[in-house]
């Protein structure tokens, strides 16, 4: 059988080699793709949507359908990952710590639950001590990347960067969080329902602003259409795609935190990394 | 001298793939799909697309790493064939 799938992978592999063999040279002026599209974006891109970054254009406007249903795929993986993994039953034993003396309580009934506080703390089954140098890096260092993950976001017209990746960088911002603490120190400041809220919310948003073009007199997902309704008529293409890709942000930011807390507690959302 | 810097990078995407897909421990397959994908990034980046570089680097060095070593904290680590 191993024989069997090392020959199939083999001959898979040589038919790709194969294949790109016929692609046209690495920016080849003579490939299909340079002659009509790329001279077209190029030419008209900056002049017609006012942004200077050609992949935003095409990203958010030209192929403005395709990165919607991006963004809806992306919402549909943090929906299957909460329907396969969230586990709602309450687990039955816990630990906690007595702070002062650092003895440990095993509760063995799940009726009897301590208050926790100055007293006593939750704990994991895998709990370390804290380690002191690690937190307060993170905790300096988690306003930054949220700082910086939003000028990504923002400043998606101008240069590299967007919606989705500024996402990812927020989202990650909320991991560390719970690796450098713990998840339930994630969960204490952003509920699950608010994720699950914000998740479908930046699809909204996505959508939202493509819609409201139709009853403005234009097509869906036409921004010019929304030219009376903002400020700076001029640059209404550019305003459009920001706030797309604000929408398509929150999403991503959502999903990431949403996949990550199922997939670290495996569904129980109370302890892990 | 004009350095093939892609050629070098590209015989370490292949000896990160090959790596990752023969090494026994998860957790290192884990770490390796992550030094993958950042010289992934680096190759897009030589080859003019930030964007999509940006995007590697964010996506598939930085979450992606932190997804499979959640998945590895929640079974075994070695793997079994």
């Amino acid at each position: 059988m191993k024989l069997l799938g090392f020959i199939i992978v083999c001959l898979t592999g040589t038919l790709l080699l194969y294949g790109t063999g016929e692609f046209p040279d690495w920016g080849d002026p003579n490939s299909p793709a340079s002659i009509h599209l790329s001279n077209y974006y190029i030419e008209k891109a900056v002049e017609q949507t006012q942004v200077p970054n050609l992949v935003t254009a095409v990203l958010a406007d030209y192929r403005g359908f395709d990165t919607m249903f991006e963004t809806a795929v992306i919402f549909c993986a943090g929906l299957a990952c909460f329907l396969l993994l969230r586990d709602f039953r309450e687990k039955k034993e816990r630990f906690y710590r007595h702070v002062p003396t650092g003895v440990i309580l095993h509760v063995k009934s799940g009726k009897k639950v301590l208050k926790t506080g100055k007293e006593f703390e939750h704990m994991d089954k895998d709990w370390v001590p804290s380690d002191l140098i690690i937190k307060t890096v993170c905790r300096i260092l988690i306003p930054f990347i949220q700082i910086y993950a939003m000028y990504v976001v923002a400043h998606g017209d101008f240069s590299p960067g967007g919606g989705f990746q500024g996402g990812v960088i927020f989202g990650s911002s909320l991991i560390l969080l719970a690796i450098s603490y713990d998840l339930k120190t994630l969960l204490k400041r952003v509920k699950e329902k608010v994720l699950g809220i914000y998740a479908a919310l930046g699809v909204l948003i996505y959508v939202g602003i493509a819609a409201i073009c139709m009853p403005m007199g234009g097509n869906f997902l036409d921004y010019a259409a929304l030219a009376p309704l903002v400020w700076d008529p001029h640059h209404v293409r550019a305003l459009g795609m920001l706030g797309v890709e604000i929408g398509v942000g929150i999403a991503v930011t959502a999903v990431m935190a949403i996949i990550y807390i199922n997939i670290v507690s495996e569904g129980r959302h109370d302890e892990g990394l | 001298m004009h350095w093939p810097i892609d050629l070098i990078v590209l015989t370490f995407v292949i000896f990160c793939a090959i790596a990752a897909i023969s090494v026994k421990d998860l957790l290192g397959t884990a770490i390796l799909f992550g030094a993958y994908s950042f010289m992934m990034c680096l190759l897009w980046a030589v080859m003019g697309a930030v964007d999509v570089a940006f995007t590697e680097a964010s996506v598939g060095a930085g979450v992606s790493t932190v997804f499979f070593v959640a998945a590895v904290f929640s079974t075994s680590r070695r793997t079994k064939d």
